[in-house]
């Protein structure tokens, strides 16, 4: 018999597998879950969590998906939080500190409590990320907040009221558009393709016998 | 470090022969050798898990068992459920699907001009593309061409590909990935802005662009920002429960579902685009999945039941690298990324026991013989697996590769105590795609006319078997276009009147055929709640 603990959904007392992810719990208690499940993999921060262990001040944010239960956790799911998301037309916009300033003002009310960081469900330095944004240091910014899943449980602590999420979705836009190197060989590509300097070899390939395909696929060579 | 003390002492094994493993090329298998292993070890080849459709316009073909419950079961909607006169929604474009062919599709259209609308079972984003994890592959390098990637594609495919679809997939990938590069996605970049690639599962080029190991997460988070920039309108949490069709038999709208209060709504449309993703949270054959949460196939019945044919239902793809342990991530994937980078596959002895860039159903079929006749597997609380040595990839590459270029995985196991710099991994097959789906043609348009279809519920891009990094690139390019081309067709689509007879007619053919599958479909969401109970 598998080790049992004791969690307490929305408060409410369940005996459950010690080996279960906190999702998996809740459907082991009988939850059919609409809200709050995604990928199930923490790639998509649908899942956003808060929980306190009895006895410990200590508040934590989480992904059910991913953080196994612990005995006397008391869970609280986050599936959906009002962060703020300005809209902009990217053509237009400029990768100058002016936009940060323009749509998200209130990343200069940052106090440096650092609760972001805390909650972070990735383990990212948010707060430095925001720093990074009031700079209009956009690259470091892109960089730092890269592994950001959106779950939205930094802006849950944060007493200035920031949605970091969208602060930094801003930034890798401003960065993966304007700031990134350009890449020559992607242009030259698409003008060749325009030029129609494919098509004679793909037709000729397309009008090909499978046997013929066949002797072609198994003897292309293969790039070291 | 496994606590487990069989799993450390193969791990111990794989360690002990690293510094020889790692200077090792082996050979590729030959077409022979390839068709052989399939044949006996690959699931799609299991007859019995399969069974001939008796109703519906792919009757006498086979599907898997879980899909023809589904295609042959009735509809959730009852006829007098809903008003037909009276739309609740109104626009000339209804996507159904906010993953990324979807979201990629509504951008088009509105670009297009027209009025369109999004309407998805769970949020925006909430999709495989947000878990695709390798890359998206595009002939852009001078040494490589659109060619060079239709042959790679069309040979992994086992030939099986539409040609016209295959075509435009390999034309139009460096124009997509210049489309995302525009809305300002991150690809991995040297210096000079020469994109880095790599090979995947039988690519002959290394055309493989990524963005770190969230190459889909950060594709899916870009469109959903600039859908969002846009203000097209997101009915999120609402289901698409029937299509309904006018007076003539065109997709003319859908009929909708409140996922939380169950309310149903009506959206009429001039042009309907299915963009529903594909089915691993139906488990086939028992098998663990990679995939979201709401990959159930939806998208496939409506489509079926509206007179939409299916092409190459019956072939899945068994991603050969889930995560087999921990079981808080069984069935996870694995990117093949890990290979690309340079990890191996290792048997429980220490034996590097194929080329670990074989196709995906190739390298599927190798694991599970390795695991089964060979008897060569590491025995897992859940089964049996083989070792994907990824210290291997530091020792190539140097130090910092691993949480450079597959950061997520380092996350991914790293949860659970296992750092990949230090041990190897676990895996074995889990299932990853829908192969096989809606057929289409090359305007993106199924055979019910202003019924189009994009992305993993479409099926003959990929033939039988899909290539890494071929799936981002088909959500892009087939979105786009249905986006582009089902604004331009509504423009001349003269409204009619709303009918669900269709409905009518497909349960009358399950009477006419004596199917009684005792389901309701679309399935919407998987069972996993103790009590058994179905959404």
């Amino acid at each position: 018999m598998e080790q049992m603990v004791n969690v307490y959904l929305f408060g409410k007392h369940y005996e459950v597998p010690e080996s279960l992810t906190i999702m998996e719990a809740m459907e082991y208690a009988g939850y059919q879950l609409v809200r709050g499940c995604g990928c199930r993999n923490g790639f998509c921060g649908a899942c956003a969590t808060i929980y306190r262990i009895a006895g410990d001040r200590e508040l934590k944010g989480c992904l059910a998906c991913s953080t196994k239960v612990e005995n006397n956790m008391y869970v609280a799911t986050l599936p959906f939080f009002p962060l703020v998301k300005e809209v902009y037309d990217i053509e237009q916009v400029k990768p100058t500190e002016q936009i940060m300033m323009q749509l998200y003002p209130e990343i200069y009310a940052c106090v440096g409590c650092n609760a972001c960081t805390k909650a972070c469900t990735q383990g990212l330095d948010v707060m430095q990320y925001i720093a990074y944004a009031q700079r209009g240091e956009y690259e470091k910014c892109a960089e730092e907040s890269f592994d950001c899943v959106m779950c939205g449980v930094c802006s849950a602590r944060c007493p200035a009221g920031i949605s970091h999420p969208q602060v930094a979705m801003l930034a890798r836009r401003l960065n993966g558009k304007y700031l990134a190197p350009h890449c020559d060989h992607l242009d030259d590509r698409i003008r060749e393709i325009r030029d129609g300097k494919f098509i004679p070899l793909i037709e000729s390939l397309m009008g090909k016998s499978i046997e013929e395909m066949q002797e072609l696929y198994n003897s292309r060579e293969i790039e070291k | 470090m496994y606590l487990d003390p069989v799993i450390q002492a193969s791990a111990e094994k794989v360690a002990a022969a690293r510094a020889e493993n790692v200077k090792l090329d082996p050979r590729r298998m030959t077409a022979e050798e390839k068709d052989q292993l399939l044949r006996t070890y690959h699931p799609d080849y299991r007859e019995d898990q399969f069974q001939i459709l008796q109703a519906g316009p792919n009757r006498g073909d086979k599907v898997p068992h879980e899909l023809a419950d589904l295609l042959q079961a009735r509809s959730r909607v009852i006829p007098g459920d809903i008003d037909l006169t009276r739309a609740d929604y109104d626009v000339d474009v209804l996507v159904i699907g906010g993953g990324g062919a979807g979201t990629s599709a509504a951008i088009e259209a509105h670009e297009a001009g027209a009025s369109v609308m999004v309407v998805t079972k769970l949020r925006m984003g909430d999709a495989n593309t947000m878990m695709a994890e390798g890359g998206i592959q595009a002939a852009d390098k001078p040494n490589d061409s659109p060619a060079q990637h239709f042959l790679d594609a069309y040979g992994g495919g086992h030939f099986a590909a539409q040609k016209d679809l295959l075509s435009k997939l390999v034309t139009e990938a460096p124009e997509a990935i210049a489309w995302l590069s525009g809305l300002g996605v991150e690809f991995d970049k040297a210096p000079d802005g020469t994109m880095i690639t790599t090979h995947g599962g039988g690519t002959s080029r290394k055309r493989m662009h990524a963005a770190k190991d969230y190459s889909g997460a950060e594709i899916m988070r870009t469109l959903r920002d600039e859908a969002l920039n846009r203000e097209i309108p997101v009915v999120d949490f609402t289901a698409a429960m029937e299509l309904v069709l006018d007076e003539n038999g065109r997709c003319a709208g859908a009929v909708l579902m409140n996922m939380e209060t169950r309310q149903l709504k009506l959206a009429r449309a001039r042009t309907v685009i299915l963009a529903t993703g594909g089915a691993g949270r139906l488990h086939y054959q028992g098998f663990p999945t990679s995939n979201h949460y709401g990959a159930t196939a939806d998208g496939l019945i409506l489509g079926y039941r509206a007179g939409a044919r299916l092409l190459y239902a019956d072939t899945l793809q068994y991603h050969p690298t889930g995560a087999a342990f921990p079981a808080q991530i069984f069935g996870a994937l694995v990117t093949e990324k890990v290979r690309s980078v340079g990890a191996m596959l290792i048997n429980a002895n220490g034996e590097a026991f194929m080329n670990p860039l074989e196709t995906r159903d190739v390298s599927a079929a190798s694991i599970i013989r390795e695991c089964s006749d060979r008897g060569n597997g590491v025995k897992t609380p859940a089964g049996s697996a083989v070792w994907l040595d990824t210290p291997m990839i530091e020792l190539k590459h140097g130090k910092g590769a691993i949480e450079k270029r597959i950061p997520a995985m380092m996350r991914m196991f790293g949860k659970y105590g296992i750092d990949i710099r230090v041990d190897p991994i676990l895996v074995y097959p889990t299932l990853h795609y829908q192969n096989g789906g809606l057929h289409i043609s090359a305007d993106g348009q199924t055979d019910v006319e202003n019924l189009f279809a994009a992305g993993e519920v479409v099926g003959g891009i990929h033939g039988r078997n899909r290539l890494m990094g071929n799936s981002l690139l088909d959500i892009i390019v087939f979105g786009r276009s249905a986006g582009r081309n089902a604004a331009q067709k509504s423009r001349s689509v003269q409204p009619g009147t709303l009918t669900l007879d269709h409905v009518e007619r497909f349960h009358q053919a399950l009477e006419e055929a004596g199917v009684h599958t005792g389901h309701l479909s679309p399935k919407l969401l998987p069972t996993y709640n103790s009590l058994g109970k179905d959404f």
